[in-house]
């Protein structure tokens, strides 16, 4: 069964008054003995931004996929805008944007002319859709672009485009699969501008996947989702709380033992994949009496404030691998992780 | 049709587009796709050389290599003869061919962008079909110019009626090639499978040579073939305008029998409408099983 962390805006009794701008209520997808999403039960309130955090298959893109009416559930139900996504599939598309993981534009089209083809599918009664496209390409800043061939556009332009494209036909919720992966820091803070603005200015729900923690931040409320069951469910903040307010990460000579001793001083340890974590109050002062508790040589200190790893870890057990190839957030680990990559 | 009605955050954001349904906006997207296909078509024109190259290399080299072999009878020589086949066999490589788009589309993830809209299968398809008759149909008659050259003679009327039974038989390629496409998803699978598709459909045909010398197992096979009765009545519309002598005539037989009994033009066209009806169903089913 699912714990839900969060109590201020799930209520179980609401469901099918179409008062959020997505509702899920027990969704289920097993392929054959595999189950990929197991009852999985969430809201997203009107004109918030959703993100759904997990390591790679972990279940977010089969959710994605069953909200966008591209896959059926195997049980449960979901409405998004408030339509159903098995008996109303096609109202549930013309109320979504999506964008996919991987590319889906006509490179040999210009930018422009990929947004009429969008808008023509979309219904866009042809009066406005000189409007709409013009104001989407400005919403991305690709305006002085938007004659040239797809096929000359940086990936991280082609992404940017597609966003402007899932917002064309103005759906109630824009759902963005990994809008960032693959693409360099500068791009994905980019990207980040326009889902911003987007929200702002459009009013639009946005509900995106990601495996990046420092992005998840962005949004107002996280699924955490692993082996396809979520997790944990709040606002980052609150999150961040649930799991003590500060962490010392420690390597020692003995991992064993100094958790033994730790624990017997009466400091919550977990151990972890490389070594230790301790959960205290003021992670500076904590740094001194840990070492000299710990009662075995230490290798490796690092105080830090909660990040989303912290809560990550605390719910998996485990950290996103994903996050150390290139977040620069954790340095000695990412360095010693990378020296046997290379 | 419908519009969204939840509140927005700020009083400010633009109103809701309200999007359009039903037949006029189903057909909106029929003209969107037909309109993707011919623009992709006229930018990409190293596609309509080499859809020139090859038939115009079988009209005179099959064509004069073969009319030293058949010599001139009543008038008529193995050029005529074949020419229509030849315009035929180019409307027939760009039909079927266009229908790579759909391959293409699929690796390149543009069919996915397609198939999440909230449009039906067979408008989509509809919309490929019309498209890549249309491309199929120019390329025909950029094949025209070619008439005079072997001594075929050209005019208004009969230019109409060649122009509709190479739309007639576009569609009807087109729409097997979507089909065939619907369910490969290497390119390179369905270059394979078109060339092993063609080539047989081609020479079994009529399109290359008469099929009236045919033994009788190899003639069965030509009746089962789509092409055989869209090539047929081309033929025949051409020769018509020619003022053949009758000698020629029988000659070069264009007609195509069911046992003995010759089929009329227009159950010829009724054949090829057919065989494009039931690959459209097919062509749309095997789009449907996709996502």
């Amino acid at each position: 069964m699912v714990v839900l962390t969060d109590t201020s805006r799930v209520d179980r009794g609401s469901a099918g008054d179409g008062s959020a701008a997505v509702e899920v209520r027990g969704l289920t997808k097993r392929f054959g003995a595999l189950t990929a999403v197991n009852d999985v039960t969430f809201d997203v309130a009107h004109g918030s931004i959703f993100a759904f955090l997990g390591p790679n298959g972990a279940g977010k893109s089969t959710t994605i996929n069953m909200l966008c009416t591209l896959a059926a559930p195997s049980a449960g139900r979901a409405k998004v805008g408030g339509y159903d996504v098995v008996a109303q599939a096609r109202m549930v598309r013309r109320h979504i944007g999506l964008v996919f993981q991987e590319q889906t534009l006509d490179d040999q089209l210009t930018a422009e002319e990929n947004l009429r083809f969008h808008a023509v599918l979309y219904g866009v009664p042809t009066g406005q859709i000189e409007q709409r496209i013009a104001r989407v390409m400005e919403l991305v800043a690709l305006t002085e672009r938007r004659k040239d061939l797809v096929s000359t556009y940086s990936g991280g332009m082609a992404r940017r485009l597609e966003i402007a494209r899932g917002m064309l036909h103005t759906p109630s919720v824009l759902f963005l699969d990994e809008p960032t992966v693959g693409l360099d820091p500068q791009t994905r803070a980019l990207i980040w501008e326009d889902i911003h603005r987007l929200r702002r200015e459009e009013g639009v729900t946005i509900f995106l996947t990601t495996h990046y923690m420092d992005e998840a931040e962005n949004a107002e409320r996280i699924a955490i989702i692993d082996h396809g069951e979520i997790i944990a469910l709040d606002t980052p903040d609150a999150l961040k709380a649930s799991v003590g307010s500060d962490t010392v990460a420690l390597e020692t000579a003995d991992d064993g033992a100094a958790l033994a001793a730790l624990r017997a001083a009466g400091y919550r340890v977990e151990p972890t994949r490389s070594g230790l974590i301790s959960y205290v109050n003021e992670a500076e002062a904590a740094v001194g009496p840990l070492v000299a508790r710990a009662g075995v040589p230490v290798r490796l200190v690092r105080a830090h404030r909660p990040t989303l790893d912290d809560v990550f870890l605390h719910y998996t057990g485990r950290e996103i691998r994903e996050q150390h190839n290139e977040g620069g957030q954790l340095p000695m680990f990412a360095r010693m992780h990378g020296a046997h990559r290379r | 049709m419908t519009t969204t009605t939840w509140p927005r955050p700020d009083g400010g954001t633009p109103a809701p587009v309200q999007q359009r349904g039903g037949a006029v906006a189903e057909l909106r997207v029929v003209g969107m796709v037909w309109e993707r296909e011919l623009i992709r078509y006229v930018r990409t024109r190293t596609r309509i050389l080499s859809g020139l190259i090859q038939p115009v290399l079988f009209l005179f080299v099959l064509g004069y290599g073969m009319s030293g072999l058949v010599g001139t009878v009543g008038g008529f020589n193995f050029h005529q003869f074949v020419y229509p086949g030849v315009v035929a066999m180019s409307v027939v490589m760009t039909a079927m061919f266009s229908a790579l788009s759909i391959v293409w589309d699929r690796e390149f993830g543009f069919l996915r962008e397609m198939l999440v809209a909230p449009v039906g299968r067979s408008t989509l398809v509809l919309g490929k079909m019309f498209g890549g008759a249309t491309v199929a149909v120019m390329q025909g008659t950029i094949m025209l110019v070619l008439a005079p050259l072997v001594g075929i003679h050209l005019s208004v009327a009969l230019v109409v009626q060649m122009v509709l039974l190479e739309l007639l038989m576009a569609v009807a390629m087109t729409t097997f090639g979507v089909f065939i496409a619907s369910r490969i998803s290497k390119m390179e699978s369905f270059q394979v499978v078109m060339q092993m598709l063609l080539m047989p459909m081609l020479f079994l045909s009529g399109a290359l040579f008469p099929l009236s010398g045919l033994p009788a197992w190899l003639a069965f096979v030509t009746r089962l073939n789509p092409l055989t009765y869209a090539i047929a009545p081309f033929r025949q519309v051409i020769f018509d305008a020619q003022h053949m002598s009758a000698v020629a005539r029988s000659h070069f037989s264009t007609t195509v029998t069911w046992f003995g009994w010759t089929l009329p033009i227009w159950l010829e066209v009724v054949m090829v409408m057919c065989f494009a009806a039931v690959f459209f169903v097919a062509a749309v089913r095997g789009l449907s099983r996709t996502e």
